[in-house]
């Protein structure tokens, strides 16, 4: 489904991602791991393209995402992608932001993209707050309004970058389990996080990351049971300390 | 003082003035209007990764950023119709002179505005399968509109008082009707007083109006 070749980014001088490889197949939950400017959410962004990279390729469902003439936005729109920071359209009501575009992009008319947007709604549980602005729900709210937006367009993958590191810790969990529920139900995930309760209940393989190098990419069981790198078993002592 | 003043003069010839008014009106919503659009088709271009583009609107902007707008004002006077081989009349050459200047000044705050927007939103968007065009125009340009709207305002009440150089090509606007009757009457004092007066209020309340504006906005 995703699959990425030696990729290698610079910014100026500086390289972030170092020779990157591997793979998520159809149905699989990969959690992306690392110590903050490890290059994990920039190996994300390059999966859909908002990241441009300078070698190695991703291909996403057979189409090379860095080559010149790919289609982006057309790729884009079968990829969802969750941010850390909700990036809902402040300006644009919920129920808008969750429409616009299956209206825009996917040219689907008012009434089925209406009946897409309520159903989402109500799936991850905020039926109720379908007519309000997106400043007016919590964080936890606003995240879970992303996920429907995303699934809204009724991607084949989805992608998540830090979707809980802007939360309040109350808020956590109800976008974990909508996310644990997505997982369940068989998406292709990307899934770059902190959460190692989220990684331990639902991930298939775990990618720890550092100074943009992949240096793990195991099983979640070998990830878990004995990290081989001494990198990944500092980091894992470190989080899971407490 | 003041009462020596021969205030009839002022209302017998208020149809006059009101016409001259309305030619002010008319330039400034205009020249906001198509200074607008314009100015953001030049942002969007000096914002663009293709760098003939943005050369050549930056160079554009930067040109009628050094001219004095009086001297604008002349030149399309003069120009205009030289180059479409026949008169316009003041009027037309004056309304291209003004949504042309204007175009740079918009140009720069509407640049301001759109960089206004988080990165993060334009990823949003283009995240969700938008092409450059459809993000633009559905989430930058809305959000970078309402940042913007305070400052486009304040914009408008400079370009309000600038209509009056229309004076130096005689297009009769507010200013010169009053120097009309001002001259035709012998009440200088009297029509420059009141033409003073409604320039003050009108541009003093546009100013209270956006202040209270930004009030509302930051609440």
């Amino acid at each position: 489904m995703i699959e990425l070749r030696n990729v290698s980014k610079w910014f100026g001088d500086f390289q972030v991602l170092n020779d990157c490889s591997t793979k998520v197949a159809k149905g699989e939950v990969v959690v992306v791991c690392g110590p903050s400017g490890s290059g994990k959410s920039t190996l994300i962004k390059c999966v859909n393209g908002l990241e441009p990279f300078q070698k190695g390729s991703i291909e996403v469902d057979g189409t090379s995402v860095g080559a010149k003439d790919t289609n982006l936005p057309e790729l884009r729109s079968h990829i969802g992608m969750v941010f850390q920071n909700f990036e809902l359209f402040p300006h644009i009501k919920v129920i808008g932001n969750i429409t616009l575009a299956q209206l825009k992009v996917l040219q689907r008319d008012e009434k089925q993209a209406g009946e897409k947007a309520h159903a989402l709604l109500e799936r991850v549980g905020l039926l109720d707050q379908a007519d309000k602005y997106p400043a007016q729900l919590s964080g936890g709210q606003q995240q879970r309004v992303a996920i429907a937006r995303a699934l809204a367009m009724d991607p084949i993958a989805m992608l998540f970058d830090e979707p809980t590191s802007a939360l309040d810790p109350e808020m956590i969990n109800e976008v974990l389990d909508v996310m644990v529920e997505l997982a369940n139900d068989g998406m292709t995930m990307m899934v770059v996080t902190h959460e190692m309760g989220f990684a331990r209940k639902v991930a298939d393989r775990v990618i720890f990351m550092d100074e943009g190098r992949i240096e793990e990419d195991c099983t979640k069981d070998d990830f878990f049971g004995t990290p081989r790198g001494a990198r990944a078993q500092v980091f894992l002592s470190k989080i899971l300390q407490h | 003082m003041l009462g020596n003043f021969d205030w009839k003069v002022v209302t017998d010839n208020i149809p006059f003035l009101w016409q001259g008014m309305q030619i002010t009106l008319l330039l400034t919503v205009i020249a906001i209007l198509g200074g607008i659009f314009l100015g953001t088709l030049l942002a969007l271009s000096r914002l663009s990764g293709f760098k003939p583009l943005s050369f050549v609107a930056g160079t554009y902007v930067n040109f009628f950023r050094s001219m004095p707008l009086i001297l604008v004002i002349f030149w399309f006077y003069f120009l205009v119709p030289l180059l479409l081989g026949r008169p316009v009349g003041g009027f037309y050459s004056v309304l291209i002179a003004f949504v042309l200047f204007e175009a740079a000044y918009y140009c720069e705050i509407i640049r301001a505005g759109i960089q206004s927007v988080r990165e993060g939103q334009v990823h949003s968007g283009q995240a969700l399968g938008f092409t450059y065009a459809q993000n633009m125009r559905y989430i930058v340009l809305p959000q970078a509109f309402r940042n913007m709207i305070p400052i486009l305002l304040t914009q408008a009440i400079i370009l309000f008082q600038d209509t009056s150089l229309v004076y130096v090509v005689g297009v009769k606007d507010f200013l010169v009707s009053a120097d009309l009757i001002a001259n035709r009457e012998n009440r200088v004092l009297e029509m420059f007083t009141i033409a003073a007066a409604v320039y003050f209020v009108l541009c003093l309340s546009g100013s209270l109006f956006i202040k209270r504006l930004q009030r509302n906005y930051v609440q």
